[in-house]
């Protein structure tokens, strides 16, 4: 396994993406990146197999349009990390901004803490193997899941009473599921977004995400794998249907 | 009490001693118009669109139509559409969806723009003997060249140029996405444009493998619902274009009906079966102009910087200023999309009545950068309602670098404009994903037809040029001294920084 390490420190975005293909490309299957303060679009259009290491603070736009490696940040992540990720794995030690996993395809992403505003916007899913996964530990801001087309979103919730506390929780969702760990209240809820009960099938579609999660974080995921949470899906696929006569 | 029916929009007829009972015009019309009693060809006048499709297609040009056979009371204000409007929301209570651009009857202000021809003083050019320099270069020009003088005599230039789209003719097809119209719409599209040393949009909607042959002409675009945007999709288009804006719809976003989601619809944009399309109005990682920037540098990031970049955004009152902020963000081409601009499916009230004609936009959008000083870093494509030859050389002498034209290449292919697009039922195949009727468009034969339109409005264009005695476009652009208004206002005038006629 080839190892590859980087010194980032005070270097801008595009020599540093390019000596991450340059890597990439003469076979290196880890990347340790240090020293990273800022420094956006890491791993953007990246195709591969590679485990990039970030220590420090990726900047915006982490593994954007990326297509198979995967990205473990030690630390946190500014805002949209996943931005229109089609595969591979993206997992945050720390908190992430606005606009996580905006239109994320494929892959997973896993946020230890927290997300700002309007994470999983507008995930859609395509097939079985374009299904995108956005698990957060901690809590999350407002318009979680909003415009959603596909994909799957868990709030964990992890030392939180109510991990969502924000409105807009799913407007305009036409596909996909929201699962938060506990009661949520109804008028949290979206136009077009509903409640679905959580059940045992439900739990059995999550376990592994958790249990995913666990592992990364290095946690006990015996205390998640209950039925204590809510499940929130589309009231149609057809949002606008209704909204239009002709001319 | 019932509000009954409103009277029809257009009455056809047959001339029953013309007709030879061929039958074709029932078979040609998708919206079921004809069908057969008997030996006799039944009318049924409510359901025609005005499409032309039997009437083209009568071997007796025996079928007649009429618009609006039956007369309201007149009345300046209250017009047969603003009554039937009405008529229809007060039945369904819902927004009106329309097709196709604007169609108020706004001034247009091509039409009192006049081009100049030269007389006398300076000899007109004439293109048959002269080279015509109509070549064009989209993306950041340096405001400076630095060479290098070698001893030996060979100059180097040290000055890195960034990536340039290399145009034969200033006439690029505007993006017009698979889904909205059909495969072989868009494949005659390709074809036309390759034929032509042209580029064309993809619109939002992926990029079907039967269009890959074509990549090298084609603008990829990421617009808010990022449909069918993968890596892969990036790197094959020779430009990328983010769209912010629609001149027909400025302010909101749209969305793909799901019954226009077939097999390959889906496939091509990444999106479950059956399911709405929906782009929504802003893209929700641009929150501000510096977001704008990012998203604008991601895509550059993710294709090394080898591609130019495109902004499109609609002709709205701050045009200009958006321009120039735009112009800031390392993209390479701005475009402006006039409230003129063609749509499958618009609410009405917004198609009629939000955005600004393009002649003004670009104008005032090609002002503004040259009073900042940064028009070399980017280019202006204007588009929205150019028509002919004519509009291109009024559009590119008030500021343009090229245009992009959308209705005029479908009308090369068929379409009448009867603005129901929305409808999926197009019997000339175009805005259709009905295969019956998608079979009905022949690309050898439609890309022909659209190339011919581009090497036409080409070679007027060179006309135009040389009677004005300009031999290269770069002359032509935003010359306005060649442009003199006729019966405009003194402040369209002074917009437009173009003076009257007589001037």
């Amino acid at each position: 396994m080839k190892k590859v390490e980087i010194d980032a420190k005070g270097m801008h975005y595009t020599p540093l993406n390019k000596m991450i293909r340059e890597a990439v490309k003469n076979g290196a299957k880890e990347i340790i990146l240090d020293n990273v303060i800022g420094q956006r679009f890491i791993a953007d259009g990246l195709k591969g197999d590679v485990t990039i290491r970030i220590n420090g603070v990726a900047g915006g736009d982490l593994g954007m349009f990326m297509n198979g490696p995967t990205c473990i940040v030690n630390g946190n992540c500014d805002h949209a990390p996943g931005n229109t990720m089609d595969g591979g794995t993206i997992v945050i030690h720390g908190s992430a901004g606005d606009a996580v996993a905006h239109s994320m395809r494929g892959g997973k992403l896993f946020v230890e803490k927290n997300i700002g505003y309007r994470g999983g916007i507008h995930m859609k899913q395509y097939e079985e193997d374009r299904r995108p996964a956005l698990v957060v530990g901690g809590a999350s801001h407002a318009f979680l899941g909003e415009y959603m087309a596909g994909g799957l979103i868990i709030v964990l919730g992890i030392g939180q009473e109510n991990p969502v506390m924000d409105r807009g929780i799913g407007s305009g969702i036409h596909g996909g599921m929201i699962v938060i760990r506990g009661e949520v209240k109804d008028e949290l809820l979206g136009v077009g977004a509903r409640k679905m009960e959580f059940g045992e099938k439900e739990l059995e579609m999550i376990t592994p995400y958790v249990e995913e999660f666990c592992k990364h974080f290095d946690t006990e995921p015996s205390g998640l794998l209950d039925t204590n949470y809510t499940c929130i899906v589309p009231a149609s696929t057809r949002p606008f249907a209704g909204k239009y006569t002709w001319e | 009490m019932s509000l009954g029916s409103v009277p029809l929009k257009y009455k056809v007829t047959i001339d029953r001693e013309q007709c030879m009972h061929c039958m074709r015009c029932i078979n040609n019309c998708s919206y079921g118009v004809f069908h057969r009693e008997d030996d006799r060809i039944i009318i049924d006048s409510r359901k025609c669109t005005a499409c032309h499709h039997c009437i083209s297609m009568c071997p007796r040009d025996a079928i007649s139509l009429q618009e609006r056979p039956v007369d309201y009371r007149s009345h300046p204000l209250w017009t047969a559409e603003a009554r039937e409007d009405i008529i229809n929301q007060a039945r369904t209570g819902k927004i009106i969806l329309a097709g196709m651009g604007n169609a108020k009857p706004y001034p247009v202000i091509f039409d009192r723009l006049v081009l100049d021809a030269c007389q006398v003083t300076n000899p007109s050019i004439d293109p048959l003997r002269e080279p015509m320099e109509l070549r064009t270069y989209i993306g950041k020009k340096p405001p400076r060249l630095e060479i290098d003088k070698k001893d030996n005599g060979d100059i180097e230039m040290l000055t890195k140029l960034t990536p340039n789209l290399k145009l034969e003719t200033p006439i690029m097809i505007g993006h017009m996405s698979y889904g909205a119209i059909s495969l072989n719409a868009q494949l005659s599209l390709a074809k036309a444009v390759e034929k032509t040393g042209t580029f064309m949009g993809t619109g939002e909607g992926g990029l079907h493998e039967a269009i890959y042959p074509y990549q090298k002409n084609m603008i990829v675009q990421v617009a808010s619902g990022r449909f069918g945007v993968d890596i892969n999709y990036l790197e094959r288009g020779a430009a990328i274009e983010i769209k912010i804006g629609q001149g027909a719809k400025p302010g909101i976003g749209g969305h793909l009906p799901g019954e226009k989601v077939c097999q390959d619809v889906s496939c091509t944009r990444m999106i479950p079966l059956g399911s709405d399309a929906i782009s929504p109005a802003p893209h929700h990682d641009i929150y501000s102009i510096e977001d704008l920037a990012q998203l604008v540098r991601s895509l550059k990031e993710a294709t090394e910087w080898k591609k130019p970049v495109f902004v499109k955004i609609a002709a709205v009152h701050n045009a200009a200023a958006i321009a120039a902020g735009i112009a800031r963000s390392s993209a390479d081409a701005v475009v402006i999309d006039g409230f003129r601009g063609g749509s499958g499916a618009t609410p009405k009230v917004f198609r009629d009545n939000v955005g600004i004609p393009i002649e003004a936009a670009v104008a005032s959008v090609d002002q503004k950068l040259k009073d900042q000083g940064i028009r070399n870093k980017i280019s202006v494509i204007a588009s929205g309602g150019i028509r002919n030859s004519a509009d291109i050389a009024k559009s590119i002498a008030l500021g343009a670098d090229a245009v992009y034209i959308g209705t005029g290449a479908l009308i090369a292919m068929g379409c009448r404009v009867c603005g129901q697009c929305y409808r999926g039922m197009c019997p000339w195949g175009i805005a259709t994903q009905r295969q019956e009727l998608v079979d009905r468009l022949d690309p050898e034969i439609e890309s022909e037809h659209v190339a011919n339109l581009i090497r036409s409005w080409t070679l007027e264009l060179s006309e135009l040029m040389g009677a004005a005695g300009i031999n290269s476009i770069e002359s032509l652009r935003s010359n306005r001294s060649r442009l003199r208004g006729y019966m405009l206002d003194e402040g369209t005038l002074d917009v437009l920084q173009v003076k009257p006629v007589g001037a």
